[in-house]
């Protein structure tokens, strides 16, 4: 196939990542949807989660936080509050995120602290250690 | 005339002053590359952001989402941003005084403001004016992200969608280039979507969830790029008036060692001329 996906994926602190590759699996927030190359122009929400990348050397994987997803014209733009790949996520980091979200969970009675927020930032960690596994 | 110790006092003095502006001036210089690129990195993500609101915003109402609800404004808040330290020439100056024209401006016109305080500088002037700050931020210089910025838009945001205020302004020092800084002051809430293009050179797009839904999401983000553009840049800002404020310290002090130099140099020709004409003096007596 010679059609490729021109993918930028955009974080408000820098460009985190620019590539051609063959397919994106992104997770939107109303379900997965993959992009191959001739998709039609597409403006999508996107929910905490794994974003995959398909090229001829094999499978990229990318955590990425809620943000949109834009397709036009075989190029996709990923617009996300934080992306990492999936060897440069700090394992140790999302671990003790991890821990202390849950730390928090489990003391929602005593009122101080918002659990919707804590959800969230487990949310986040248990997502980054999935996709931290993923490394080849 | 000053006494030729009290010369060389000051000169010394003067030199360790310059050495201080000097290492200021390296300092912020460092800390100014780093902010400039911060700022550049930060541009895709709110161009594109911007990029997509616009598209967006131009094919809903205006009721379609109570970010963009036009009301009576009654009631306004200004996001006042300046640095935590001074020693930066007029930087703190300028942005204070956008700030109390433009408060001014809004009172005049019936309004009561609220300000939000972003960096020490604003916080010290609202409290020699008695003035209480809506929200007060400080310690912020070097550590902006977007997750600092989120939360101090977040509270306008909430202020807003619950008529605590009706309009939101941002005042900052704009980075023009390393030798200008500009006051910019403009409105952020309810968000302008008149600049946007228009519908019609928008693709037809597949939504998901739905118009609606994503601008919901998109537009609380807007407001969070627009003051973190707002920080990175104040912070640049920052750092490059304290670069030349430094520069212009350590010509002044070179310039002052100079006249010192020379007033020091003829007082020690005059106190030598001085000392010889007492030993002719003496000499031509005793010889008589």
């Amino acid at each position: 196939m010679a059609e490729r996906l021109k993918l930028d994926i955009v974080s408000p602190d820098k460009l985190v990542l620019s590539d051609e590759v063959d397919e994106v699996v992104a997770p939107g927030s109303e379900g997965e949807f993959g992009v191959l190359p001739g998709h039609l122009a597409l403006l999508a929400t996107l929910d905490i989660g794994e974003l995959t990348l398909r090229k001829s050397s094999g499978f990229e994987h990318v955590f990425v936080s809620s943000g949109y997803a834009e397709v036009l014209n075989d190029k996709v733009t990923i617009l996300v509050e934080s992306a990492e790949n999936s060897r440069d996520i700090d394992v140790n980091r999302a671990q003790a995120a991890k821990s202390r979200a849950e730390d928090r969970l489990s003391r929602t009675h005593d009122g101080s602290i918002d659990v919707a927020r804590a959800e969230v930032a487990l949310k986040r960690a248990l997502h980054r250690l999935e996709v931290a596994r993923k490394v080849h | 005339m000053a006494s030729l110790r009290d010369i060389k006092r000051r000169i010394a003095s003067v030199k360790s002053t310059r050495q201080i502006t000097k290492a200021m001036k390296m300092v912020s210089a460092a800390k100014l590359r780093r902010a400039q690129s911060r700022m550049t990195e930060a541009r895709p993500y709110s161009r594109k952001i911007a990029e997509m609101l616009s598209g967006l915003a131009s094919s809903v109402s205006r009721d379609a989402h109570p970010l963009l609800a036009v009301r009576d404004v009654s009631k306004a808040t200004v996001i006042v941003i300046t640095a935590d330290r001074g020693l930066c020439g007029s930087f703190n100056t300028n942005a204070l005084k956008a700030a109390d024209r433009l408060v001014a401006k809004l009172a005049s016109e019936g309004k009561s403001v609220n300000v939000v305080a972003v960096g020490k500088k604003i916080k010290a002037h609202l409290k020699r004016k008695g003035a209480v700050p809506r929200a007060e931020w400080e310690g912020l210089s070097g550590k902006v992200d977007y997750s600092v910025a989120a939360t101090i838009a977040r509270d306008a945001v909430v202020d807003f969608e619950e008529g605590v205020t009706d309009e939101v302004y941002i005042i900052f020092n704009e980075f023009k280039s390393v030798a200008t800084q500009n006051v910019v002051s403009k409105k952020i809430l309810p968000l302008d979507t008149s600049a946007g293009h228009d519908a019609s050179d928008m693709p037809d797009f597949l939504f998901e969830p739905s118009v609606e839904g994503i601008l919901g999401n998109l537009l609380p983000r807007y407001v969070n790029v627009q003051v973190l553009q707002g920080l990175l840049e104040n912070q640049a800002a920052e750092e490059a008036a304290r670069m030349s404020a430094m520069e212009n310290a350590t010509k002044a002090a070179s310039d002052m060692i100079g006249a010192l130099t020379l007033a020091y140099n003829k007082a020690r020709q005059a106190a030598i001329t001085g000392e010889l004409m007492d030993i002719i003096g003496g000499a031509e007596a005793v010889k008589q």
